[in-house]
């Protein structure tokens, strides 16, 4: 694949806040790429630089090869979804559409034709006429993204499209906007705090955290093999336990020992260990590795959802299983080697930082 | 006997804001020259009014500053109140800070200082040095109106604007000042009314030859008003209430209206 965009190097202050830090990024073509990381970490700033709205301190930006750091907003080849949709209040949905094809001077026919495209891919053909500010917030929506394809960008950026609307209208827009991806061809790179959506949607994932990124790869890579802390806690429930590796392929957790699939470690070295919700068995009393006693029981829809207090130092496991136990209710549990994640203990936040860093 | 009292409660407010004004439009109609009794129907005070040459220049002198002035100082304050926006905050609270002195400031004190200035570099007073008082003191009521309407939002709509490939001047122009207008007409209006109600920095602004009518009724008083004064004012009064309730009339069905 082709390389389209390069962040490197990227610093950025504000004031005394450094929001970015050395930050450097790669997308290839035809990418559906995800920012994932918490609120104010710094996702809207890459947008920002990326778009031009915002210049960086230190560090260049190139698009298909070319240096566009200087470069202003009005002359980039990629349009913006933007957090709140900006669409104006005061024109009507064609003429909101239209704006981009008008400044470019294109034709009356093509600007009808094209409009009349951008409606129907994003289903809501009959709505030229419609005032801004009588469109729901899911077709304020749409109208936004009809608003940036019809320009033909060779880079979509959207900042957090789907965060006003309610879960179902989500859920059903990020097929919209699977099915758009696929249709355009073009690049997206996408900014989301919830990590569902990153996991659903995305080609790669960027999990960032105070402007560091802190894992790059696949939904599945991420989910699946967190390297560090942060990402697993970030990422879907989990269990992050103190441990010990004893040896390649044994762990010691929670007082008693657990057979892994990890290697290089070394010999009794602390390490952190992460564990799904999804991924503890619970069984009765004496057929699992440790004993623990519920502690609470929730249901939330298809499973339930247990704490279940077990060990020498009294950890509580968050448990997700189809069966139910009372409350009290002695068990006893166990985790497959497979499904034990085993990471490096930082020593300290710095060094965490300057791992990354490097 | 509730809604009773509540009338008469209504009625006498209104009696004490109109009771002059009444007073004023029935004596301008008064056939005697009296302040005191009315003596019979008459149009005469309109008529000499209007064949007075000094009354008739004076309207003109009033409308075309206000008129003018109200302009330019909306343009001026729209374009400063945008400016303000791009700044850091801590530059913007010393600006608006300084917007705020000369609201407070009392005429009297601006009107000398205008004096002083023009004195100092030598411009003769005239309607040029009225006009400028003006446009100084409409500026910070314009910002202080348009200020509020440059928010976030309007910025972020700016920044939509640009990345569809609008120029910054075309981004403005169709984007930003449409979002800015009800704030611009409302700081026009309100320098409009400013400067046609100004007495204080006009007196000490205008120099010997001309007069707008509120320094011309001023003048009057030394010798004697006229009841063709009243007829002058009885008109002004209908002109604006004319004008209030077109304004309100044509800002009815629109979401905002012009007049807060
Ligand atoms: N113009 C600005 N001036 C000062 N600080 C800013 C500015 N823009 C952003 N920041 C700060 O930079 C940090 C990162 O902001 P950014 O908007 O990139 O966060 P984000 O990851 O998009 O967050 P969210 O998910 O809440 O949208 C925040 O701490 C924010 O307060
Ligand atoms: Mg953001």
């Amino acid at each position: 694949m082709k390389e389209l965009i390069k962040l490197e190097n990227i610093t950025k202050n504000f004031g005394n806040l450094r929001v970015l830090d050395d930050f450097s990024l790669t997308v290839h073509e035809n990418e559906f790429i995800t920012l994932l990381g918490p609120s104010g970490c710094g996702k809207t700033t890459i947008l920002r630089i990326l778009g031009g709205f915002e210049t960086a301190d230190v560090g260049r930006v190139f698009f298909e090869g070319k240096d566009i750091t200087d470069l202003p907003a009005n002359k980039r080849n990629l349009n913006t979804v933007f957090q709140k949709y900006a669409l104006f209040p005061h024109m009507d949905v064609k003429a909101n559409i239209a704006f981009g094809l008008k400044i470019n001077g294109k034709s009356q026919k093509y600007i009808d034709d094209k409009v009349d495209y951008a409606l129907k891919l994003v289903n809501l053909n009959g709505f030229e006429k419609r005032s801004i500010d009588k469109l729901s917030g899911g077709q304020q929506q749409r109208i936004a993204m009809a608003r940036a394809i019809v320009n033909e960008p060779k880079v979509l950026l959207l900042d957090e499209p789907l965060g006003a609307l309610d879960l179902k209208l989500r859920q059903e827009m990020q097929y919209e906007l699977i099915r758009l991806k696929k249709e355009l061809g073009i690049t997206f790179i996408y900014v989301t705090h919830d990590q569902e959506e990153a996991l659903t949607m995305s080609d790669k994932v960027i999990v960032i955290n105070d402007g560091y990124i802190q894992q790059m790869g696949t939904p599945e890579e991420i989910y699946n093999e967190p390297e560090n802390a942060f990402v697993a806690d970030f990422i879907g429930d989990s269990n992050i336990i103190d441990g010990l590796m004893i040896k390649d392929r044994l762990v010691r957790i929670n007082g008693a020992e657990f057979p892994c699939i990890d290697e290089g470690f070394g010999n009794n070295k602390p390490v952190d260990v992460v564990i799904r919700p999804e991924d503890v068995l619970v069984k009765d009393r004496g057929y699992g590795r440790i004993n623990g006693t519920v502690l609470t029981r929730v249901f939330i829809g298809v499973h339930y959802e247990m704490l279940i207090k077990s060990g020498e130092n009294d950890f509580e496991w968050l448990v997700q299983c189809y069966e139910k136990y009372d409350i009290g209710d002695e068990v006893s549990l166990d985790v497959i080697p497979s499904n034990i994640q085993i990471m490096h203990k930082p020593t300290s936040s710095d060094e965490e930082a300057i791992d990354i860093d490097i | 006997m509730k809604k009773y009292l509540k009338f008469i409660y209504i009625g006498i407010v209104v009696l004490f804001l109109y009771l002059p004004i009444i007073a004023l439009v029935v004596l301008s109609f008064n056939e005697s020259k009296s302040m005191s009794v009315f003596s019979g129907f008459s149009l005469k005070w309109y008529e000499e009014m209007f064949s007075n040459r000094m009354i008739m220049q004076a309207v003109i002198n009033t409308f075309t500053i206000a008129i003018t002035a109200s302009v330019t100082a909306t343009i001026i304050g729209t374009f400063a109140a945008v400016g303000i926006d791009g700044m850091k905050t801590k530059q913007q609270n010393l600006i608006l800070g300084f917007n705020n002195i000369p609201l407070l400031n009392a005429d009297i004190v601006t009107g000398i200082a205008l004096l002083l200035t023009f004195l100092m570099f030598g411009i003769s007073l005239n309607w040029g040095t009225v006009y400028l008082a003006h446009v100084t003191f409409c500026i910070p009521y314009v910002i202080l109106s348009v200020r509020p309407r440059v928010n976030k939002s309007v910025n972020t709509l700016y920044e939509a604007a640009l990345d569809l490939g609008a120029s910054r001047f075309y981004a403005f122009v169709k984007i930003v000042l449409p979002e800015l207008r009800p704030g611009i007409l409302a700081g026009l209006l309100l320098s409009f009314t400013m400067s046609v109600d100004d007495f204080v920095i006009t007196h000490f602004t205008r120099g010997a030859g001309i007069n707008t009518i509120s320094t011309l009724i001023y003048s009057q008083v030394k010798v004697g008003i006229r009841p063709s004064l009243f007829a002058l004012s009885t008109i002004i009064f209908a002109l604006v209430l004319v004008m209030l309730l077109l304004v309100n009339f044509l800002s009815k069905g629109r979401k905002e209206s012009v007049i807060y």
